[in-house]
Protein backbone atom coordinates (compact mmCIF):
# COMPACT_ATOMS: atom_id res chain seq x y z
CA UNK A 1 0.00 0.00 0.00
CA UNK A 2 2.87 2.32 1.21
CA UNK A 3 4.57 1.84 -2.47
CA UNK A 4 2.54 2.26 -4.80
CA UNK A 5 1.98 5.87 -4.74
CA UNK A 6 1.88 7.97 -8.23
CA UNK A 7 5.22 8.71 -9.65
CA UNK A 8 5.00 12.35 -11.00
CA UNK A 9 8.46 12.52 -12.34
CA UNK A 10 8.61 9.74 -14.39
CA UNK A 11 5.15 10.29 -15.12
CA UNK A 12 5.20 13.95 -16.74
CA UNK A 13 9.04 12.78 -18.30
CA UNK A 14 7.07 10.56 -20.20
CA UNK A 15 3.94 12.53 -20.94
CA UNK A 16 6.57 14.98 -22.32
CA UNK A 17 8.46 12.88 -24.19
CA UNK A 18 5.27 11.58 -25.92
CA UNK A 19 4.29 15.06 -26.71
CA UNK A 20 7.39 15.76 -28.83
CA UNK A 21 9.24 17.24 -26.12
CA UNK A 22 13.00 15.79 -26.05
CA UNK A 23 14.46 17.60 -22.73
CA UNK A 24 13.08 16.27 -20.09
CA UNK A 25 12.54 18.83 -17.01
CA UNK A 26 15.28 19.32 -14.36
CA UNK A 27 13.18 18.83 -10.78
CA UNK A 28 14.36 20.63 -8.30
CA UNK A 29 16.92 18.43 -6.37
CA UNK A 30 19.25 18.91 -3.11
CA UNK A 31 21.07 16.31 -1.16
CA UNK A 32 21.32 19.01 1.89
CA UNK A 33 18.01 19.60 3.69
CA UNK A 34 17.54 22.52 6.12
CA UNK A 35 16.25 21.74 9.83
CA UNK A 36 14.98 24.28 12.03
CA UNK A 37 14.16 23.14 15.66
CA UNK A 38 11.00 24.44 17.25
CA UNK A 39 11.63 26.90 20.00
CA UNK A 40 8.82 26.79 22.19
CA UNK A 41 5.41 24.97 22.39
CA UNK A 42 2.90 25.20 19.65
CA UNK A 43 0.51 26.28 22.15
CA UNK A 44 2.70 29.57 22.44
CA UNK A 45 3.32 29.42 18.55
CA UNK A 46 2.05 31.89 16.02
CA UNK A 47 1.71 29.60 13.03
CA UNK A 48 1.84 30.55 9.28
CA UNK A 49 -0.14 29.44 6.34
CA UNK A 50 1.47 29.18 2.70
CA UNK A 51 -0.28 27.81 -0.37
CA UNK A 52 0.26 27.40 -3.92
CA UNK A 53 -3.40 27.20 -4.62
CA UNK A 54 -4.05 30.45 -6.51
CA UNK A 55 -6.55 31.49 -3.92
CA UNK A 56 -9.50 34.19 -5.08
CA UNK A 57 -11.75 35.51 -3.16
CA UNK A 58 -15.40 36.63 -4.41
CA UNK A 59 -16.33 39.94 -3.32
CA UNK A 60 -19.56 39.97 -1.27
CA UNK A 61 -21.95 40.18 -4.77
CA UNK A 62 -20.30 37.50 -6.02
CA UNK A 63 -17.65 38.90 -8.68
CA UNK A 64 -14.04 38.59 -7.94
CA UNK A 65 -11.93 40.47 -5.88
CA UNK A 66 -8.82 40.86 -7.39
CA UNK A 67 -5.52 40.90 -5.29
CA UNK A 68 -4.37 44.35 -3.98
CA UNK A 69 -1.51 44.78 -6.86
CA UNK A 70 0.26 46.89 -4.50
CA UNK A 71 0.42 43.98 -1.81
CA UNK A 72 1.61 41.55 -4.56
CA UNK A 73 5.32 41.43 -4.76
CA UNK A 74 6.60 39.02 -7.37
CA UNK A 75 4.38 36.01 -7.05
CA UNK A 76 3.49 35.97 -3.44
CA UNK A 77 0.30 37.83 -2.01
CA UNK A 78 -1.47 37.83 1.11
CA UNK A 79 -5.67 36.82 2.35
CA UNK A 80 -6.67 37.92 5.67
CA UNK A 81 -7.21 35.13 7.41
CA UNK A 82 -10.47 36.22 8.92
CA UNK A 83 -11.85 36.22 5.40
CA UNK A 84 -14.91 33.63 5.27
CA UNK A 85 -13.64 30.46 3.20
CA UNK A 86 -17.22 30.19 1.80
CA UNK A 87 -16.15 33.27 -0.48
CA UNK A 88 -12.31 31.64 -1.00
CA UNK A 89 -11.75 29.28 -4.29
CA UNK A 90 -9.10 28.11 -6.38
CA UNK A 91 -8.38 29.02 -9.37
CA UNK A 92 -5.90 26.28 -9.70
CA UNK A 93 -6.12 24.36 -12.92
CA UNK A 94 -3.39 21.59 -12.23
CA UNK A 95 -5.10 19.41 -9.57
CA UNK A 96 -6.42 16.00 -10.74
CA UNK A 97 -9.96 17.38 -11.77
CA UNK A 98 -11.15 13.45 -12.94
CA UNK A 99 -11.13 12.24 -9.15
CA UNK A 100 -11.88 15.23 -7.06
CA UNK A 101 -12.42 19.14 -6.32
CA UNK A 102 -11.26 21.88 -5.10
CA UNK A 103 -15.25 22.89 -3.70
CA UNK A 104 -13.44 22.84 -0.43
CA UNK A 105 -10.98 25.38 0.56
CA UNK A 106 -10.11 23.77 3.92
CA UNK A 107 -9.28 20.25 1.67
CA UNK A 108 -6.10 22.45 0.38
CA UNK A 109 -5.73 25.91 2.39
CA UNK A 110 -6.92 24.72 5.91
CA UNK A 111 -7.85 27.90 7.21
CA UNK A 112 -10.97 26.86 9.83
CA UNK A 113 -9.43 23.99 10.91
CA UNK A 114 -6.58 25.85 12.04
CA UNK A 115 -9.20 28.56 13.61
CA UNK A 116 -10.10 25.73 15.48
CA UNK A 117 -7.12 24.64 16.40
CA UNK A 118 -6.53 28.22 17.69
CA UNK A 119 -9.92 28.25 19.60
CA UNK A 120 -8.79 24.88 21.19
CA UNK A 121 -5.30 26.07 22.34
CA UNK A 122 -3.61 23.42 20.60
CA UNK A 123 -1.83 25.94 18.78
CA UNK A 124 -0.89 29.38 20.17
CA UNK A 125 -2.41 31.69 17.23
CA UNK A 126 -3.13 31.77 13.43
CA UNK A 127 -1.64 34.53 11.88
CA UNK A 128 -3.71 37.07 10.72
CA UNK A 129 -2.51 36.98 6.78
CA UNK A 130 -2.02 33.86 5.19
CA UNK A 131 0.40 33.91 2.10
CA UNK A 132 -0.40 32.54 -1.41
CA UNK A 133 2.31 31.77 -4.26
CA UNK A 134 2.10 31.69 -7.57
CA UNK A 135 4.37 28.58 -9.09
CA UNK A 136 7.04 30.59 -11.17
CA UNK A 137 8.59 28.50 -14.25
CA UNK A 138 11.74 29.55 -13.17
CA UNK A 139 12.98 27.87 -10.11
CA UNK A 140 15.57 30.55 -9.22
CA UNK A 141 12.69 33.25 -9.36
CA UNK A 142 10.99 30.61 -6.29
CA UNK A 143 14.33 30.77 -4.65
CA UNK A 144 15.47 33.93 -5.00
CA UNK A 145 12.85 36.29 -5.44
CA UNK A 146 9.28 34.67 -4.24
CA UNK A 147 10.82 32.57 -1.17
CA UNK A 148 12.79 35.45 0.22
CA UNK A 149 9.56 37.19 -0.05
CA UNK A 150 7.48 34.74 1.88
CA UNK A 151 10.02 34.92 4.97
CA UNK A 152 10.06 38.33 4.93
CA UNK A 153 6.09 38.71 5.48
CA UNK A 154 6.66 35.52 8.34
CA UNK A 155 8.63 37.89 10.04
CA UNK A 156 6.79 41.06 9.82
CA UNK A 157 3.65 38.85 10.74
CA UNK A 158 5.92 37.14 13.64
CA UNK A 159 5.37 33.84 12.57
CA UNK A 160 7.18 30.99 14.52
CA UNK A 161 6.71 28.01 12.37
CA UNK A 162 4.69 27.61 8.89
CA UNK A 163 2.21 25.00 7.18
CA UNK A 164 2.66 24.69 3.50
CA UNK A 165 0.33 23.20 1.08
CA UNK A 166 0.50 23.41 -2.45
CA UNK A 167 -2.60 21.86 -4.61
CA UNK B 1 4.88 21.84 -9.77
CA UNK B 2 3.06 23.31 -7.15
CA UNK B 3 5.03 21.01 -4.77
CA UNK B 4 8.06 21.96 -6.13
CA UNK B 5 7.30 25.48 -5.58
CA UNK B 6 5.98 24.97 -1.70
CA UNK B 7 9.64 22.59 -1.44
CA UNK B 8 11.54 25.40 -2.21
CA UNK B 9 9.67 27.71 0.14
CA UNK B 10 9.78 25.53 3.15
CA UNK B 11 13.76 24.98 2.34
CA UNK B 12 14.48 28.65 3.03
CA UNK B 13 12.45 29.49 5.71
CA UNK B 14 13.75 26.14 7.57
CA UNK B 15 17.15 27.81 6.52
CA UNK B 16 16.25 30.89 8.12
CA UNK B 17 15.04 30.12 11.26
CA UNK B 18 11.13 29.34 10.69
CA UNK B 19 9.91 25.40 11.02
CA UNK B 20 7.79 24.12 8.31
CA UNK B 21 5.56 21.11 7.51
CA UNK B 22 4.72 20.43 3.99
CA UNK B 23 1.50 18.84 3.31
CA UNK B 24 1.53 16.92 -0.16
CA UNK B 25 -0.09 14.37 -2.63
CA UNK B 26 2.65 13.71 -4.76
CA UNK B 27 5.62 12.14 -2.46
CA UNK B 28 8.37 11.69 -5.01
CA UNK B 29 8.43 15.58 -5.74
CA UNK B 30 8.68 16.62 -2.26
CA UNK B 31 11.16 14.05 -1.38
CA UNK B 32 13.48 14.49 -4.72
CA UNK B 33 13.38 18.79 -3.40
CA UNK B 34 14.31 17.58 -0.21
CA UNK B 35 12.02 18.87 3.26
CA UNK B 36 12.49 18.03 6.80
CA UNK B 37 9.18 17.08 7.42
CA UNK B 38 6.48 15.70 5.10
CA UNK B 39 2.91 14.82 5.57
CA UNK B 40 2.02 12.47 2.61
CA UNK B 41 -1.86 11.28 1.33
CA UNK B 42 -1.93 8.72 -1.29
CA UNK B 43 -4.39 10.84 -2.97
CA UNK B 44 -5.51 12.68 -5.93
CA UNK B 45 -3.68 15.70 -6.85
CA UNK B 46 -5.84 18.37 -4.85
CA UNK B 47 -6.89 17.34 -1.32
CA UNK B 48 -3.73 17.52 0.65
CA UNK B 49 -5.22 18.32 3.93
CA UNK B 50 -7.97 15.78 3.56
CA UNK B 51 -10.70 14.93 1.04
CA UNK B 52 -13.75 18.16 0.71
CA UNK B 53 -15.95 18.47 3.43
CA UNK B 54 -14.50 15.76 5.77
CA UNK B 55 -13.65 17.77 8.58
CA UNK B 56 -12.89 14.95 11.01
CA UNK B 57 -10.25 13.90 8.46
CA UNK B 58 -8.83 17.48 7.53
CA UNK B 59 -8.24 18.14 11.43
CA UNK B 60 -6.33 14.61 11.80
CA UNK B 61 -3.93 15.67 8.84
CA UNK B 62 -3.57 18.89 9.90
CA UNK B 63 -2.78 17.70 13.19
CA UNK B 64 -0.38 14.74 11.74
CA UNK B 65 1.69 18.17 10.83
CA UNK B 66 1.58 19.95 14.15
CA UNK B 67 2.58 16.56 15.77
CA UNK B 68 5.74 15.93 13.34
CA UNK B 69 6.57 19.94 14.37
CA UNK B 70 6.63 18.79 17.84
CA UNK B 71 8.75 15.91 18.03
CA UNK B 72 11.09 15.98 15.12
CA UNK B 73 14.54 16.63 15.90
CA UNK B 74 16.10 16.82 12.67
CA UNK B 75 14.99 16.09 9.19
CA UNK B 76 12.34 13.39 9.50
CA UNK B 77 11.46 10.61 6.34
CA UNK B 78 7.96 10.91 5.24
CA UNK B 79 4.52 10.72 7.16
CA UNK B 80 2.00 8.99 5.71
CA UNK B 81 -1.32 9.22 6.44
CA UNK B 82 -3.57 6.46 6.92
CA UNK B 83 -6.34 7.17 4.85
CA UNK B 84 -7.22 5.87 1.62
CA UNK B 85 -8.53 7.96 -1.18
CA UNK B 86 -10.84 4.60 -2.70
CA UNK B 87 -10.84 0.70 -2.82
CA UNK B 88 -10.49 1.26 -6.55
CA UNK B 89 -7.06 2.73 -7.20
CA UNK B 90 -7.79 3.14 -11.14
CA UNK B 91 -7.43 7.16 -10.18
CA UNK B 92 -3.53 6.82 -10.26
CA UNK B 93 -3.47 4.59 -13.32
CA UNK B 94 -5.17 7.26 -15.63
CA UNK B 95 -3.48 10.12 -14.94
CA UNK B 96 -1.72 11.50 -17.66
CA UNK B 97 -3.76 8.70 -19.91
CA UNK B 98 -5.26 9.46 -23.41
CA UNK B 99 -8.12 9.41 -21.48
CA UNK B 100 -6.94 11.69 -18.79
CA UNK B 101 -4.64 14.41 -20.73
CA UNK B 102 -2.96 16.48 -18.32
CA UNK B 103 -4.61 19.80 -18.97
CA UNK B 104 -6.91 20.30 -21.69
CA UNK B 105 -9.68 22.78 -23.61
CA UNK B 106 -8.97 26.22 -21.71
CA UNK B 107 -6.08 24.89 -18.71
CA UNK B 108 -4.21 23.77 -21.85
CA UNK B 109 -4.37 26.81 -23.82
CA UNK B 110 -3.56 28.95 -20.48
CA UNK B 111 -0.48 26.66 -20.14
CA UNK B 112 0.62 27.41 -23.64
CA UNK B 113 0.17 30.83 -23.20
CA UNK B 114 2.00 31.14 -20.11
CA UNK B 115 4.88 28.87 -21.74
CA UNK B 116 5.55 31.20 -24.61
CA UNK B 117 5.39 34.26 -21.82
CA UNK B 118 8.33 32.80 -20.57
CA UNK B 119 10.34 31.91 -23.68
CA UNK B 120 10.11 35.91 -24.77
CA UNK B 121 11.22 37.19 -21.36
CA UNK B 122 14.27 34.38 -21.09
CA UNK B 123 15.08 35.67 -25.01
CA UNK B 124 14.84 39.39 -23.62
CA UNK B 125 17.12 38.25 -19.97
CA UNK B 126 14.19 39.10 -17.95
CA UNK B 127 14.47 35.81 -16.05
Amino acid sequence: MTDDYVRYIDKTREYYLSQGYEKPYRWAHFEDIPFAPLRKPLAHCRVGLVTTSDIAVASEDGGREKHDPLAMVGNVYSIASETPPERMYSRNEHYDRYATSLDDVNSYCPITRLQEFEAAGRIGSFAPSFYGVYTAYSQRTTIERDAPEVLRRCIEDQVDVALLTPV
Amino acid sequence: MCHQTVSLVARHLEANGIPTVVFGCARDIVEYAGVPRFVFSDFPLGNPCGKPFDVAMQRYIVNIGLELLETATGPTPTVQTPYVWSEDTKWKKLIFSDEQPFLEGEAYENWLKAKEKYREMKAKGQV
